[in-house]
């Protein structure tokens, strides 16, 4: 059977050279690499001349480190390097609780707003990892996009359980807003409104069931937090919504990052269809952590056929052996066997790698892809970072 | 015959199973569920993430939300293992349970979801999300038959990845803040004191890579400061062998492999053009000896820790069920089950 033709080479130098490139999603499934290569392509268009800021939600402790980040406190640090292109780096990580706080205090009277604060259910949402996480990456990314200091935002989205609740958060609030669910809460505390229409059997079960399992305490706060926050829903909504469309625009590219691995290609395939179904602009696919032998002239079987005829010399069934000119002693083969061993294996590992990305690719024989080889050790530092950058963007795709 | 001890976690009957994304923590459950299957025992294998993970593995259908049968433990001794059963939780499923089996009110639960609530309540507090979840599995775990015996054996929760860990199972602690009186908040207090038992543990499963270990430290460290949970196995997923002799390494990590006695090598099996050959592989061999140098320092920051540790080998050709069982049987011989 013949693979797939190569797919076309996403080419992120380009991407990031565009000046009419403004925002980069990074998405994928957790454990990809998301944040790195975030932090790899931020740093390489600031050293290519564009101001940009990375964005990163909850990075690892020594990526952060990479870039000079030793706190979250919600506000763009300066990267300390020296770009002799004249452009810059900012990066800042995202303090969930914080953002929501401010929203809340910018949109809502002191009074309503300190009632808010208050609220045990506002502090469950907003210190809470689901949901919650998504959409205020969002409304930072909105944020940093008004303030127009950077002429790019690079944004890597939070661990989702799913890589599609990113996309989902903002949906999820509006839907809440025009529920019944909503009125049935603001009901009791506003009597005399159309509620008499809707209290039919099905809501007298639901109240009724609400008091008995969470207690009336409970469902009081929940009707207190959902009243103060009813008149800031709209707002919420209208800004989740202005982000959204940001995201629709061609000043917009998402890029999908995923290992060279069942699952990781699996969420990346799902979030493929996803973009496109939201008409959001998929700039491709970072296949990130790729193995590539460099004796690829030697195949895997002939490899492991090597190490046997060594290993069978070794004890003593094969040819008789040489003398080693310089030590008079019979040569041991165990390091060329082992080393032949470890070849084939990567043969092996490549091969695998190879098949994953190309069902993918069959499946989705437009997307862009290009690929970072996998490193043996972690980022400690933008020298690192400069690594996968110049690996992102001279590595031909799969093919 | 059986030692009078004969796994590491004797009396666990809850394993909770996180781990960092990507580092494998549906595939180590799974197998840890098989190698707890020994014969005549009976183990629930719980998804909490609805992602049908467990379902890809075992390369069957979705799972639904009920107990299917999906295979056999791992056997031993010529005996077959006992029976494994799967079950995938999501919050609306565990609320109608819930309500049903206190209050007998499956309507009104399903009256609960049609209006949006389950979906709205586990939206702004989560924490009611996880009690539910968490609730199910310390359920299973509690349930008994008619003739008093337990249901399950053992159950192994494939749990959220460890930079949620501390949440979810301080279920007591998100509901209190939510609840302090009323139905809702007892439940959170039966499920906390099963999960905080001696019948609860809490695995860890990590690579040898640096992220994953960092993180498996961090939760380690959260979940010691939250007190009162029994901390389990670290399981070291992925290893790869050091395949040649340690001095060997040693010189190829430090940039100087024995390239010629590569190629002395090479040519005594025959092959062609060995000299550049043996560049090349000498090139792969000093990535190789860096990155066993990483593992061997992870390893070791691993082990202060101070927490068992089971190592699991990379099977090269990817995980399928065959796979599955060599490492339920890695498992076993190693003690974790």
């Amino acid at each position: 059977m013949n693979p797939p033709p190569a797919p076309p080479r996403l080419d992120t130098d380009a991407l990031i050279d565009d000046r009419r490139t403004r925002i980069i999603v990074c998405c994928g499934s957790g454990g990809v690499g998301k944040t790195t290569a975030a932090a790899a392509l931020g740093l390489r268009a600031a050293e290519r001349g564009r101001h940009v800021v990375v964005l990163t939600v909850d990075p690892a402790r020594r990526l952060a480190q990479s870039m000079g980040l030793t706190y979250l406190d919600n506000i763009p640090r300066p990267v300390d390097a020296d770009f002799a292109s004249g452009g810059s780096l900012h990066a800042m990580m995202l303090d969930m609780k914080r953002t929501f706080d401010e929203i809340v205090e910018a949109h809502a009277d002191p009074d309503r707003a300190a009632q808010i604060l208050a609220n045990p259910f506002y502090q469950s949402l907003s210190s809470s990892f689901a949901g919650t996480q998504e959409y205020m990456a969002m409304e930072k990314l909105g944020q940093l996009h008004r303030t127009d200091e950077w002429d790019l935002i690079v944004v890597d989205t939070p661990p989702s359980r799913s890589a599609l609740d990113f996309l989902d958060a903002p949906q999820r609030l509006g839907r809440f807003l025009d529920g019944k669910l909503i009125r049935l809460l603001t009901a009791p505390a506003s009597p005399g409104r159309a509620y008499m229409k809707v209290l039919n059997a099905g809501f007298s079960i639901v109240t009724g069931t609400l008091t008995k399992v969470l207690g009336a305490q409970v469902l009081k706060d929940m009707q207190t937090f959902v009243t103060a926050f009813d008149t800031m829903f709209g707002g919420f909504r209208e800004r989740a919504e202005t982000t959204y469309r940001l995201l629709q625009t061609p000043g917009t590219a998402f890029i999908v990052v995923a290992a060279p691995e069942p699952d990781a290609l699996r969420e990346a395939a799902y979030f493929v269809e996803r973009l496109a179904g939201e008409r959001m602009p998929l700039a491709g696919l970072i296949l990130n952590r790729v193995h590539i032998p460099v004796a690829t002239r030697l195949s895997a079987a002939r490899s492991l056929a090597a190490a046997e005829t060594l290993e069978s010399h070794e004890t003593g069934n094969g040819a008789g052996p040489e003398t080693d000119s310089v030590t008079g002693e019979p040569p041991r083969y165990t390091l060329a066997a082992g080393v032949l061993r470890l070849h084939a294996e990567r043969m092996q590992l490549a091969a695998r790698e190879r098949r994953v990305a190309e069902h993918f690719t069959a499946a989705h024989p437009t997307v862009p892809v290009t690929q970072v080889v996998a490193q043996p050790e972690d980022v400690h530092d933008l020298e690192g970072l400069r690594t996968i950058g110049s690996s992102l963007a001279s590595e031909p795709g799969f093919g | 015959m059986m030692r009078a001890r004969d796994t590491d976690w004797e009396g666990v009957r809850l394993h909770v199973v996180t781990g960092k994304g990507g580092t494998g923590k549906t595939t180590v459950a799974a197998a840890l569920a098989l190698a707890l299957a020994r014969g005549g025992r009976k183990v629930l294998l719980i998804e909490v993430e609805g992602r049908q993970g467990i379902a890809r593995l075992f390369d069957g259908p979705p799972l639904p939300y009920a107990e299917r049968k999906i295979g056999l433990g791992l056997g031993a001794d010529g005996r077959p293992g006992g029976d494994l059963y799967a079950l995938a939780v999501d919050p609306e499923g565990a609320l109608l349970d819930y309500l049903e089996m206190f209050y007998g009110m499956r309507h009104a639960g399903q009256a609960l979801t049609r209006f949006g609530l389950v979906d709205f309540a586990t939206t702004i507090a989560p924490g009611l999300s996880d009690v539910l979840r968490t609730g199910k599995a310390t359920e299973a775990t509690r349930r008994k038959a008619r003739n008093g015996q337990e249901v399950y054996d053992a159950v192994v929760m494939d749990a959220p990845p460890t930079g949620r860990i501390g949440r979810f199972l301080n279920v007591s602690v998100e509901v209190s803040g939510l609840a302090k009186v009323g139905p809702v908040r007892n439940h959170a207090d039966t499920v906390a004191r099963v999960i905080r038992s001696p019948q609860t543990a809490v695995h860890f499963v990590t690579t040898l890579e640096e992220m994953p270990v960092q993180e498996t430290l961090d939760g380690i460290a959260e979940l010691r400061a939250m007190g009162g949970l029994q901390l389990g196995g670290v399981f070291i997923n992925r290893v790869r062998p050091d395949g040649v002799p340690a001095a060997d390494l040693a010189a190829a990590a430090a940039g100087h492999p024995d390239e010629a006695e590569i190629a002395l090598g090479l040519k005594a099996a025959g092959l062609p053009d060995s000299q550049s050959l043996a560049a090349e592989l000498s090139a792969e061999l000093s990535a190789h000896a860096r990155n066993v140098a990483l593992q061997k320092r992870e390893r070791q920051e691993l082990a202060a820790a101070g927490q068992p540790a089971y190592e699991l080998p990379d099977i090269t050709d990817g995980i399928d069920l065959g796979g599955l069982y060599r490492l339920a049987e890695v498992l076993r011989a190693e003690g974790a089950a």
